[in-house]
């Protein structure tokens, strides 16, 4: 990746929260701008040139992402505003009319709150039950683990394809396989694996699946909810507005429009989707997961050498690593590697029921595909200092 | 006092806090926390005739927080509820840069310098957060 294309590398800065967000290359800036300078105008409700065409290049690009994540029909692209709306969208617009009373819903205490939360609420005003799938020793779901807490009551498994904080690679294909043999769906929250894995969701088979652009070096405020297209269809729309109906009338009696138009009311953020075209091109083109992977591990090795680092996540595979330094508190961590101007992430990173294990407390280093083993050697040296309480004051 | 000295102050109240222990049910109790970041402090408060006669934390904090809540402790035992909620007062005018009266915050005065560091102003200001709620739970 050149880093040359992200004008954020110019700053003064050594950027490791990549989990949080990631930086934009110029070409995805150049595209919102464009729209914004040439095309400002809406789509699907104009005969003139320019919303036609605009309402055109729109539909590419959802075409483009159901290619980017070999989905059957794009027709089961929603664009959304987050990663958070898509997951949001399907607990309470399809959730909350398939579960039951004493349904179940099996997820992990690793979760972001974007999955966890939703299912709480639905927990409450639908009395369906939220069930824990215990990890292994690294804090990873393994397939067993699954089968052991499935009860005749699960409908619902809900996970991160890649966790936010312990960053582990969830076994999808053979957990999926094995839920749909008893009849329950599978939700994959795929903010963190969007940008890492080649996502094929027809080969999953998941049911629905969920991402935000800008984990991806699109823009923020953009996002997409997959789902299989009969699911979609029972889905229910959480917002009305304009675009989602056929015909109403003074009456009350509305008809909706079909999937995927239906759940996109109001004026879409059109910059936002045109912005993650781009992305997803700059992402197909120039991804290296193989340089990430060697990355981390030069990371890894060198963060070992450090006596007073304690690594907690040594063998998950995705591009995250969360540590202490004995004796210091994340946040003293964080705001002293703030001073060397290297920017890391320290608490519990919105995954609130790590507490239970233990972990509720750590610094995260979060790679992506600019990094450079450079920036590594300097928070290494950074690392490297027994004083890094003081300094932090 | 040179910055030295107050670092010294700092991380000596982080390190070895006073009056660190979980009190149990004969003790008023209240939890304070910064939504921004991850402190996560409880008070516990005996007050006898609006008297400060006992005061113990536990929690999960940064340094800042943590400090601060030691030294306010010590600061606190024996005055009265109408002189901790001036301190408090006068804590949070200097950690947010207003004329504040020095003479009545004593070992407090070490985060002086806090506003220098906008990140850390509110780690500073959670324990008399928690004390002002506190002392109004106890009304």
């Amino acid at each position: 990746m050149n880093r040359n294309d992200f004008p954020m590398l110019n700053k003064d800065l050594i950027y490791f929260d990549n989990a949080a967000t990631t930086f934009k290359p110029q070409i995805v800036i150049d595209r919102i701008n464009k729209y914004y300078i040439n095309q400002s105008v809406n789509i699907n409700r104009s005969d003139y040139d320019l919303s036609q065409e605009l309402s055109t290049e729109i539909e590419k690009i959802r075409t483009q992402v159901k290619n980017f994540i070999h989905a059957e029909d794009s027709k089961e692209i929603i664009f959304t505003s987050g990663g958070t709306h898509s997951l949001n969208m399907v607990v309470f617009g399809f959730c909350a009319s398939y579960l039951k009373p004493g349904d179940e819903v099996l997820t992990t205490e690793t979760e972001h709150a974007s999955l966890v939360l939703p299912f709480f609420e639905l927990a409450e005003t639908n009395q369906i039950k939220v069930n824990y799938i215990d990890l292994d020793k690294n804090n990873e779901v393994v397939l067993e683990n699954v089968k052991k807490a499935i009860t005749p009551k699960t409908k619902v498994i809900a996970l991160a394809h890649i966790t936010n904080v312990i960053g582990d690679v969830r076994p999808l294909q053979e957990i999926i396989e094995y839920a749909h043999l008893h009849n329950i769906l599978v939700i994959i929250d795929g903010a963190q694996s969007i940008s890492h894995l080649k996502v094929d969701v027809k080969q999953l088979d998941v049911d629905f699946y969920a991402f935000s652009g800008h984990k991806m070096m699109g823009p923020t405020g953009i996002g997409i909810l997959y789902g299989k297209y009969n699911l979609l269809e029972q889905m229910k729309p959480l917002i009305l507005g304009g675009g989602v109906s056929a015909t109403f009338q003074k009456e009350g009696q509305y008809l909706l429009k079909n999937i995927p138009e239906k759940f996109e009311a109001g004026t879409q953020n059109l910059s936002g989707i045109l912005g993650l075209g781009s992305a997803i091109e700059y992402l197909e083109k120039n991804r290296d997961e193989v340089y990430l992977q060697k990355l981390k591990k030069y990371a890894l090795s060198k963060m070992k050498e450090i006596s007073q680092i304690k690594i907690y996540n040594e063998y998950s595979k995705g591009p995250i690593i969360i540590f202490n330094v004995n004796n210091v508190f994340s946040q003293d961590t964080a705001i002293y590697l703030s001073k060397k101007k290297i920017a890391i992430r320290s608490g519990n990173h919105c995954a609130k029921l790590l507490n239970n294990l233990g972990l509720n407390n750590t610094c995260r280093l979060s790679l992506y595909f600019y990094n450079t083993k450079e920036e590594i050697d300097s928070l290494i040296k950074a690392l490297n200092n027994e004083n890094i309480l003081e300094e932090s004051l | 006092m040179n910055s030295n000295l107050k670092r010294e102050i700092i991380i000596e109240n982080n390190s070895h806090p006073f009056h660190k222990e979980t009190k149990g049910e004969e003790y008023i109790k209240i939890n304070t926390r910064n939504e921004s970041c991850i402190d996560n402090i409880n008070l516990f408060l005996k007050i006898e005739n609006n008297l400060i006669v006992d005061l113990y934390f536990d929690g999960e904090a940064c340094a800042i927080s943590t400090s601060v809540t030691s030294i306010m402790i010590k600061t606190l035992i024996g005055k009265t509820l109408d002189e901790a909620l001036v301190i408090s007062e006068e804590f949070e005018k200097m950690i947010n840069e207003q004329e504040y009266n020095k003479n009545i915050l004593g070992e407090l005065n070490v985060y002086d310098e806090i506003y220098k560091q906008p990140n850390r102003k509110n780690c500073a200001i959670l324990p008399f957060k928690g004390l002002k709620q506190i002392i109004k739970k106890s009304d």
